[in-house]
């Protein structure tokens, strides 16, 4: 459905690089998330993709359309949320939605199976302003719109970022009912552990992707062995941080929820255990614990 | 269609939801006219002036007083030589003389036509248009009575003279010269301002990765504001003729279609400014700078043009407002017809689809 | 322990909307207290009455020992702030942006060189003292805001929401300045969207429709919902919200 071949992209003039001979392809029907930080360079990808912009070099194409020349067919088969919320925030949810369908060439009604879920529970308040819609009633609103011409590709750009953990499970619940009635989606996020909720996934960071896969595969193929390290004593977390990382054989240890994730230079060390407790960490705990995407991120960060 | 008619009626919404913006919309040009009025016609009102009567006849009795009935008039009758009136001119203690030759009525009796005198100070140009236009109407009013009950055709001419500014050069028309400003600042602010909010708000990269073409954004983006300037258009009209008496002399019809092309040019030219700025306060700036200050400096209405040096002359054709300016003034102050205008409509026509179709060519359907 | 915020039925109401009601507890010094809640649960509203920003319509508060109605002039240079949304200005550089906040402080320029060099050898940013704000890397900038805005030496520093975008890396260095910080005294409030992050804060609290829901520490509320993370915790309470909608 989507495939890009060595798209690269600078601004001002080449001095700043946004993606750099970026390659991947997305089938049909999949859930494909674009995961990384704020300047990675994940705007600009879907900017290339919706055509609202030129790569410098590098082919692309959308639903077997290329992204330069074929862009008038591209436009009539995507549907795109923008990362900034961008709908009227003056008109209704209501008039948002009637405006979007009627540019679009439709109507309300005419897909309205497809956006039933979703804008059921935001019509309450239809007769009320976007602008004074909470986070997550303006992100459904800006899904149904983007939806209302029954894209075949969904392109969405930070969909959940400021928005809470309920509103942005159920929102990853209507993105798994979309992709059931064969909507292909791209979605970005920063969020890491959003990850493991799609189908196969880009990290990105610095305009490059650091690796393709499922996320199981992702997670499979962290090379080192990874340690939790706890203590008791909550209020020593980062003695206990400063402590570990000043031990000689570690070569990495950051805080990670309520344990520290640690790796070792060579091979695990029980030592290790010892050595705090004599610099003052009382019942500390070591384990071996499967990774996360999050670790798989950092990992490749360094490299 | 359906499309386009559906986008224009989203625009109308959102300006009619933006109170602030319809306030200053539609409160800058009665104020400007309001303001303009007061200051104007409290000068007016109980102008001195100075008859002369060298016939002292029935007719000429009549006139004179007709003209101290007036409430715009106070008539000074200490001066009887000429000598007298350039003195009391020079000192500025009278605004107009009105002078009757002798054998006034005998002349319009034996002739059917008599000629008056009518002389006004123009270093102050309205002052002077405006106490002159009163006494004409006077003397007019009177023409009409005098036929009325004569067989025979009779007509009183009055002759005008302006002193020290004859051609009424630099006259601060303001009229002319506050359409041109409100229409041009209307259109092309709103317009520039409304297309960079989209961008700001990030709904222009729906509306681009949507089907829906280009020019239709423009279209939909245009109508609105053509239509609250057309009503502006009508407002200052209005309430020029009824604060400040001074009614549409030419063809209200050839005005308001000089007047819409005027509308369109400036609307491209906002068009044009959206397309290069980014930000609202930019599209601002540009308008203000690129549009307010050629427009008052330029135009002809704060300085005549004809008194600048040449760089400066060649430039203001360049600007639109300075052709329209013209017409106005022709057609509402003079009472001129096409025949006298076609040159500056042309010129205006001209500049229109040249600044839309370049806005057309420029306006970017990517981002970037 | 001696707390440095101690709130008693601390209530705001919009009209007939009410924003907080009767919130009460206490954060020490030092304590790292994650302040949670769904969009539109109160969050803001209460954090602005902290901070003095915002008067309540009733109940008793006071922040470093001052008085939230009468005196926030007070609090005002006991506290410190910062926000993803607005932190540092774009256009002036790394060391004016420090001046230019610790002379808001009132301190001299004796002191403020004195701090500038601290915070500039702290963040390992010395060579880049003359650099455009504009042109750091997001990361950069986040640890940057948080460091001048403990620059005054604060007692309680409010964080809202800091961490936004940032790479995991960044974020785990930002979390490192916090623990500092809050090693050398000074109470940390912050909120987050990052459930893992709630995890490294002492006590979090969690608002529903305007009421603290919950508000123990991460290992005791995953004990008493039984579950292994806090975003399940989150997820039971918030989801029980009936006020969706601002």
């Amino acid at each position: 459905m989507i495939t890009l071949n060595n798209i690269d992209k600078t601004y001002n003039k080449g001095s700043v690089t946004a993606l750099k001979d970026i390659s991947f392809s997305v089938k049909g029907d999949e859930l494909f998330g674009l995961i990384g930080p704020d300047g990675a360079g994940k705007t600009t990808l879907f900017r290339i993709l919706t055509t609202l912009m030129l790569a410098d070099k590098g082919e692309a194409s959308v639903n077997g359309f290329d992204v330069v020349k074929d862009y008038k067919q591209i436009r009539n088969c995507v549907g795109y949320m923008p990362g900034k919320f961008s709908l009227y925030q003056d008109l209704t949810i209501k008039e948002n939605l009637n405006f979007f369908a009627a540019i679009f060439g439709t109507t309300l009604e005419e897909n309205y199976d497809l956006i039933k879920d979703i804008y059921q529970q935001i019509e309450p308040f239809k007769d009320r302003r976007a602008g004074q819609l909470s986070g997550g009633m303006k992100q459904k609103l800006g899904l149904c719109c983007a939806l209302i011409h029954r894209p075949k590709v969904l392109f969405l750009d930070e969909p959940t970022t400021g928005v809470d953990v309920v509103s942005r499970r159920e929102f990853w619940e209507m993105l798994k009912k979309l992709k059931r009635q064969g909507i292909t989606i791209l979605v970005s996020t920063a969020y890491m552990d959003e990850a493991k909720l799609c189908d196969r996934i880009a990290l990105i960071q610095k305009g490059q992707i650091l690796s393709i896969d499922t996320p199981a595969n992702i997670i499979d193929s962290f090379p080192e062995k990874l340690y939790g390290i706890k203590s008791a004593k909550f209020s020593g977390v980062f003695k206990l941080l400063q402590d570990t990382r000043s031990y000689p054989g570690i070569a990495s240890c950051f805080a990670f929820g309520d344990s520290l994730h640690a790796t070792f230079n060579d091979s695990s060390d029980k030592r290790l255990i010892n050595y705090l407790h004599t610099k003052g960490n009382s019942d500390v705990t070591m384990e071996t614990i499967t990774p996360g995407v999050e670790d798989c991120f950092i990992h490749l960060l360094k490299e | 269609m359906k499309q386009l008619i559906v986008f224009i009626k989203k625009e109308f919404l959102q300006v009619f939801r933006d109170k602030r913006s319809l306030l200053l919309l539609f409160g800058l040009p009665i104020a400007q006219i309001v303001l303009f009025g007061f200051a104007l016609s409290n000068e007016v009102k109980n102008s001195k002036i100075v008859v002369v009567d060298y016939s002292k006849d029935a007719v000429t009795s009549q006139i004179i007083r007709k003209i101290a009935a007036s409430k715009y008039f106070n008539i000074e009758q200490s001066m009887q030589s000429a000598d007298q009136l350039q003195a009391a001119f020079k000192k500025g203690a009278i605004k107009m003389a009105v002078i009757f030759p002798a054998n006034f009525a005998l002349n319009l009796q034996h002739t059917g036509k008599a000629s008056m005198q009518v002389i006004a100070d123009a270093s102050d140009p309205n002052v002077a248009t405006t106490v002159v236009n009163y006494v004409t109407q006077i003397v007019n009013s009177y023409n009409g009575q005098l036929s009325s009950l004569s067989a025979q055709p009779l007509q009183i001419v009055p002759e005008v003279q302006m002193m020290y500014n004859p051609q009424l050069l630099g006259a601060p028309n303001f009229i002319p010269g506050v359409m041109a400003l409100v229409l041009m600042l209307v259109c092309t602010m709103m317009t520039s301002v409304a297309i960079v909010k989209e961008k700001e708000l990030g709904t222009m990269e729906i509306l681009l990765v949507s089907p829906f073409k280009p020019l239709y954004i423009i279209i939909a983006k245009l109508t609105p504001n053509l239509f609250i300037s057309i009503i502006n258009y009508f407002i200052i009209i209005i309430l020029s003729a009824v604060f400040l008496d001074l009614q549409v002399k030419g063809s209200l019809l050839l005005l308001t279609f000089c007047s819409i092309l005027f509308i369109l040019t400036s609307l491209s030219i906002g068009l044009l400014i959206s397309i290069g700025a980014k930000t609202q306060q930019a599209a601002m700036m540009g308008s203000l700078m690129g549009m307010m200050l050629p427009t008052m400096l330029l135009t002809g209405f704060l300085f005549p043009v004809e008194n600048m040096p040449i760089a400066l002359q060649w430039l203001a054709n360049f600007v639109p407002s300075r052709w329209y300016f013209i017409i106005v003034k022709q057609i509402m102050l003079k009472g001129l017809g096409i025949a006298s205008v076609w040159k500056e409509t042309l010129i205006l026509l001209g500049m229109c689809v040249l600044l839309f179709t370049i806005s057309l060519k420029k306006f970017k359907i990517r981002l970037q | 322990m001696q707390p440095v915020i101690i709130t008693d039925k601390l209530t705001k109401h919009f009209g007939n909307f009410i924003a907080a009601n009767e919130l009460t507890f206490e954060v020490d010094k030092g304590e790292i207290f994650g302040f949670l809640g769904a969009n539109g649960a109160g969050k803001t509203t209460a954090m602005r009455m902290l901070c003095g920003l915002l008067t309540p319509s009733s109940g008793k508060a006071t922040i470093a020992g001052f008085d939230v109605y009468k005196e926030t002039e007070k609090i005002k240079r006991k506290i410190g702030y910062m926000s993803q949304k607005f932190s540092l200005y774009d256009d002036l550089t790394v060391s004016e942006n420090i001046r230019f906040y610790s002379g808001i402080y009132g301190m001299n320029n004796q002191q403020i060189r004195t701090k500038t060099a601290e915070l500039l050898d702290e963040l390992q940013l010395q060579s880049e003292a003359k650099t455009l704000v504009r042109e750091l890397p997001l990361g950069w900038k986040q640890k940057l805001a948080f460091s001048v805005s403990i620059a005054h030496d604060p007692d309680i520093v409010f964080l809202d929401e800091p961490t936004g975008g940032v790479d995991p890396v960044t974020r785990r260095q930002f979390w490192d300045l916090i623990y500092h910080a809050a090693d050398k005294g000074v109470t940390i409030f912050v909120t987050t969207h990052y459930m893992d992050e709630a995890e490294y804060c002492n006590r979090v609290s969690i608002m529903v429709d305007g009421v603290i829901a919950a508000l123990d520490s991460p290992s005791n509320l995953k004990k008493q919902y039984a579950t292994d993370n806090m975003e399940d915790v989150f997820y039971e309470l918030a989801r029980k919200a009936k006020r969706k909608a601002d």
